[in-house]
Formats: C-alpha cells, sequence, structure tokens
C-alpha cells in the first residue's frame, strides 16, 4: 500500500488503495448497525475538525465517525475563532499543533489549504473539500455506494452534470471514477466546464448535449450551482439553468434501466434535478450519507494507522 | 526460519476429539449455547465443535465469527486489515463458547470478550482453546484446553485443521 499519513487528493491513491479503503468502509458500516454504535479503537486520538466553510453532512459526518471510533473531537467554529482577529492559517495550525492532535479534519475554500496544512504539521490531514480541488472523503463514498449495487465500476457509463468547473466534488469523482475504468461523460452550460477539459483522461469525454450524456448512463452525478463560488454568475438565470440542466423524470427515463441517481447535497430541488425523482426514491442520495460515515471512519482508521507505522521503533 | 511438526494428522484429529469431548461432557444447556469462533483460527474449530454438538446431541447451535482488530490494546501494531464480524444472533443471554486455535499472552481473548459485550450480555463466556502455548500476560485461563504445548513467544504455532491432512507446526523465526 502506497498510503501516506494524509489524504489530500484522489489521484495520490492507487487502484488497491481505494479498494482497500472501500473493503475496510464496509467493515465498520456494520458497526452503526449496531446497538452499541462504537469500537474503542482511536480511544486516547484527538481529532480536529477545522471547517472555514459551511457544512452539514461532511461535518457531522467525520464528528459521528470520530466518536464511533472513540476519537476525541473538537470542533473550531471559524467564525468564533481567532481567525476573525486576523490569525493566519499558519500560525493557527502551529498553534492548535502544539496541542498534540493527531489528525485534522480540514474544509477551506482555498484550494490547496489542506496540502498547505500537511507539511506543517505532523498529524495526518484529511481535506473535506478545498476550494475548487478535490473533496476525497465524497469520492471514496460515491465509488462505495455505487460498489454496491454494480459489481464492475469498469464497464459503466457515468454522466456528471452541472457546474464542473466549480465542482471539487466533479474533479475528485472522475480522478477516482476514471482510475477504476468508467467512462465518464461531462456536461453542464459552457461556460461552467472545465476550459481545457480533462484531457489527459482518456476515458472521460464532454457531451454535446443533456441527452447524449444520459443516454444509458449506469450512473448519474447531479451537481448543484456553487453559489459561494460565484457560479451564478457564469448562467444568464436561475431560469435558464432549470430549463436547460435540470435533469427531469423524462430525462432519467432515457437512462440505463438499473441506473443510480446520485448528488453530494445540498440539492437545490428544482434547479439541478426534479423534486419528484427525489420524492419517488429514486436517487441514492441517502445511502451516499450513511456509507459516508463507514468511509469516513476507515480513512481516519488507516491513516491513523500509516502515522503509527512512520514512528521510529523503541 | 525453522519448521518442527509437532502434531501429525492422527495426533491433531485426536487433541480436535479430545477438546469436543470435554465440552460434550460438560453440564450445559446446550439449547442455549451458542459458539464463537475467533477470527481465523477459531473459525474451523467453532464449525467442528457445532457439528459434534449436532451428532450427539442433535441441536444446532447458533454459530459466529468475531474479528477483534478494531478491539485490540494496540490496534495499529500489528499490519492487517479489518476482517469481518459475522454475529447474526442475539447474544444475550446465552452461554457463549468462545473458541480459537492458539492462546498466547491472552489479549486477543480480552479483546474479544470486549467485542461481544458491545453485542450483548451473555450469560456466561466458556473458553476453548485447541493448542495452549503459554505465556499468559493477563488473568486468562481457558476451560477447555485441547493441548498444551511449550514454546516461546518467537515461536508460532501453525493449526491447520482444514485440509484433509490436519497437523500443528511450530515456527522458530531466527
Amino acid at each position: 500500500m502506497s498510503l501516506k499519513k494524509d489524504l489530500i487528493s484522489i489521484k495520490d491513491l492507487t487502484k488497491s488503495d481505494i479498494y482497500s479503503f472501500i473493503e475496510t468502509a464496509k467493515e465498520f458500516k456494520k458497526i452503526s448497525l449496531k446497538d452499541i454504535k462504537k469500537v474503542p479503537t482511536l480511544r486516547g486520538k484527538t481529532v480536529i475538525n477545522l471547517f472555514y466553510e459551511p457544512s452539514t453532512r461532511t461535518r457531522s459526518s467525520f464528528e459521528i465517525a470520530q466518536k464511533r471510533l472513540s476519537a476525541d473531537s473538537l470542533n473550531i467554529a471559524i467564525s468564533q475563532s481567532s481567525v476573525t482577529k486576523g490569525e493566519t492559517l499558519k500560525d493557527t495550525i502551529l498553534n492548535l499543533e502544539s496541542m498534540k492532535p493527531d489528525a485534522f479534519v480540514i474544509r477551506h475554500h482555498e484550494s490547496g489549504a489542506p496540502y498547505f496544512i500537511s507539511k506543517i504539521t505532523k498529524a495526518s490531514v484529511i481535506n473535506a473539500g478545498d476550494g475548487i480541488n478535490e473533496h476525497p472523503t465524497q469520492t471514496l463514498l460515491d465509488i462505495m455506494t455505487v460498489m454496491e449495487e454494480k459489481k464492475d465500476i469498469s464497464s459503466l457509463k457515468v454522466a456528471i452534470i452541472g457546474d464542473i468547473s466549480h465542482s471539487r466534488v466533479a474533479r475528485s469523482d472522475i480522478f477516482g471514477l476514471s482510475m477504476l475504468g468508467a467512462d465518464i461523460y461531462i456536461y453542464g452550460p459552457y461556460s461552467l466546464l472545465p476550459v481545457t477539459g480533462f484531457k489527459d483522461i482518456p476515458n472521460v469525454r464532454i457531451a454535446k448535449g443533456f441527452k447524449e450524456a444520459v443516454k444509458n448512463a449506469d450512473v448519474i452525478i447531479m451537481l448543484r450551482i456553487q453559489k459561494e463560488r460565484a457560479g451564478y454568475h457564469f448562467i444568464p438565470s436561475i431560469e435558464e439553468y432549470r430549463n436547460f440542466f435540470k435533469l427531469t423524470p423524462e430525462l432519467l427515463s432515457l437512462a440505463s434501466k438499473g441506473v443510480m441517481v446520485l448528488h453530494p447535497g445540498p440539492v437545490n430541488r428544482d434547479v439541478e434535478i426534479s423534486g419528484s425523482i427525489i420524492n419517488r426514491d429514486k436517487t441514492f442520495i441517502f445511502k451516499q450519507v450513511e456509507n459516508g460515515i463507514a468511509v469516513r471512519m476507515a480513512c481516519l482508521y488507516m491513516l491513523l494507522g500509516v502515522q503509527k507505522s512512520l514512528e521510529p521503533d523503541i | 526460519m525453522e519448521e518442527v511438526l509437532l502434531f501429525d494428522n492422527f495426533a491433531t484429529k485426536e487433541i480436535l476429539l479430545g477438546l469436543t469431548d470435554d465440552i460434550l461432557r460438560e453440564p450445559l444447556d446446550f439449547n442455549n449455547v451458542s459458539i464463537i469462533g475467533i477470527k481465523e483460527g477459531g473459525v474451523p474449530i467453532a464449525g467442528f465443535i457445532r457439528d459434534e454438538i449436532k451428532k450427539k446431541f442433535g441441536i444446532l447451535c447458533e454459530t459466529g465469527f468475531i474479528d477483534m482488530t478494531l478491539y485490540r490494546d494496540d490496534p495499529f501494531n500489528v499490519k492487517k486489515s479489518v476482517g469481518s464480524t459475522e454475529l447474526s444472533f442475539d447474544v444475550n443471554g446465552k452461554i457463549v463458547i468462545l473458541v480459537d486455535d492458539v492462546i498466547m499472552s491472552g489479549r486477543t481473548v480480552r479483546a474479544a470478550i470486549d467485542q461481544i459485550f458491545d453485542f450483548g450480555r451473555p450469560q456466561s463466556i466458556k473458553l476453548a482453546v485447541f493448542i495452549d502455548k503459554g505465556g499468559r500476560e493477563l488473568p486468562i485461563c481457558p476451560d477447555f484446553t485441547g493441548k498444551k504445548v511449550r514454546a516461546a513467544k518467537k515461536e508460532i504455532i501453525y493449526v491447520n485443521i482444514e485440509g484433509k491432512e490436519k497437523s500443528v507446526k511450530k515456527v522458530i523465526k531466527k
């Protein structure tokens, strides 16, 4: 295994790393189904959750993962912290580092912040989403969710639709799913597609229309317009987006029979996806959330294990 | 690395039958007995005990398997991936026969007992081991022992009872 102490990018992982994360996560999923939803594995480990951006799912998912592994977790609300008094990211981390944490979970609006932090701390760093760069644990949970339904990812057609250029989920998913051999079709408003595309990845192509993207697709990943990253400035209006880029039951009927609709959340109902598709239980959104906890437990367990193995033998 | 055959096919079978005989002779309410094998070594032995109870009393005991990796007192010191725990029955109020192939320090058994308690509160837990190689580090004592063997900490005992040619080997790492 080529794992490092940190999980910053899906690109740092090999195929077999991804599979071992998923295999471990499968076992951790069972813990959440027990009466006593806790194992003592990370007893005495301290994990700091540092979220510079709002989050419901990822943040609570990481916190629950830590609690189910018996780690002590500390949540720092940036709006209540010294960051508002002008402390730099580096100083914040160096100060927290003195409190001897074993891991940091970082969400930051700047791409590359978790990488920067990983270089100045001995603790493991998990990227919980950085700017428009990556969101690796989301990709791992997406892969886990797909693998529960479909045996072989390499034979799948995956459509990723929406604000591709500002979406870290899209980037991580494209890297991860293409590594496992899936054929990926991306589609969205022209202004929200990556300028250079993903030319270096052979099994990724930009679809010419919504229908081409979803036709016979086995997995459809819908993304929201990234309001906080000025996504709305790239489209004429929400009305227009709704008319041309919303996944409707009609479009969905073009996909393959057992199609899985995924969405990383939060969903803007009836903007990127018809509310009726969610209401009729056609999506795997809640399965994704459930698997998110298991995947994050696996990440914490495996990365802290790597950290331990890096220590000199006494 | 030096390998020594401790028990051949015949002797291994004898030990296995001796161990199950001890269990069968115990005045237990076998209707309320569940068998839990500690992975991986305890799994085939647990299966064997279940089959023998079935043969003698006609009772099919519920059988499960646990992987205690997450309950170790040194969770990261052993390079091992997390295995699957399969306990599909309710352990509350059961007489659990906990089965492992080799006992040494007793730490594995401690972890396994802790794990069982996260599934419920059994009436009692009895420990059955195939080989006791001594060297206990915790106050844990098997109720049923197949055979006691003298071996140092770094001498590893391999129990093979799955194949046709059953054997117990001692491997001395140099």
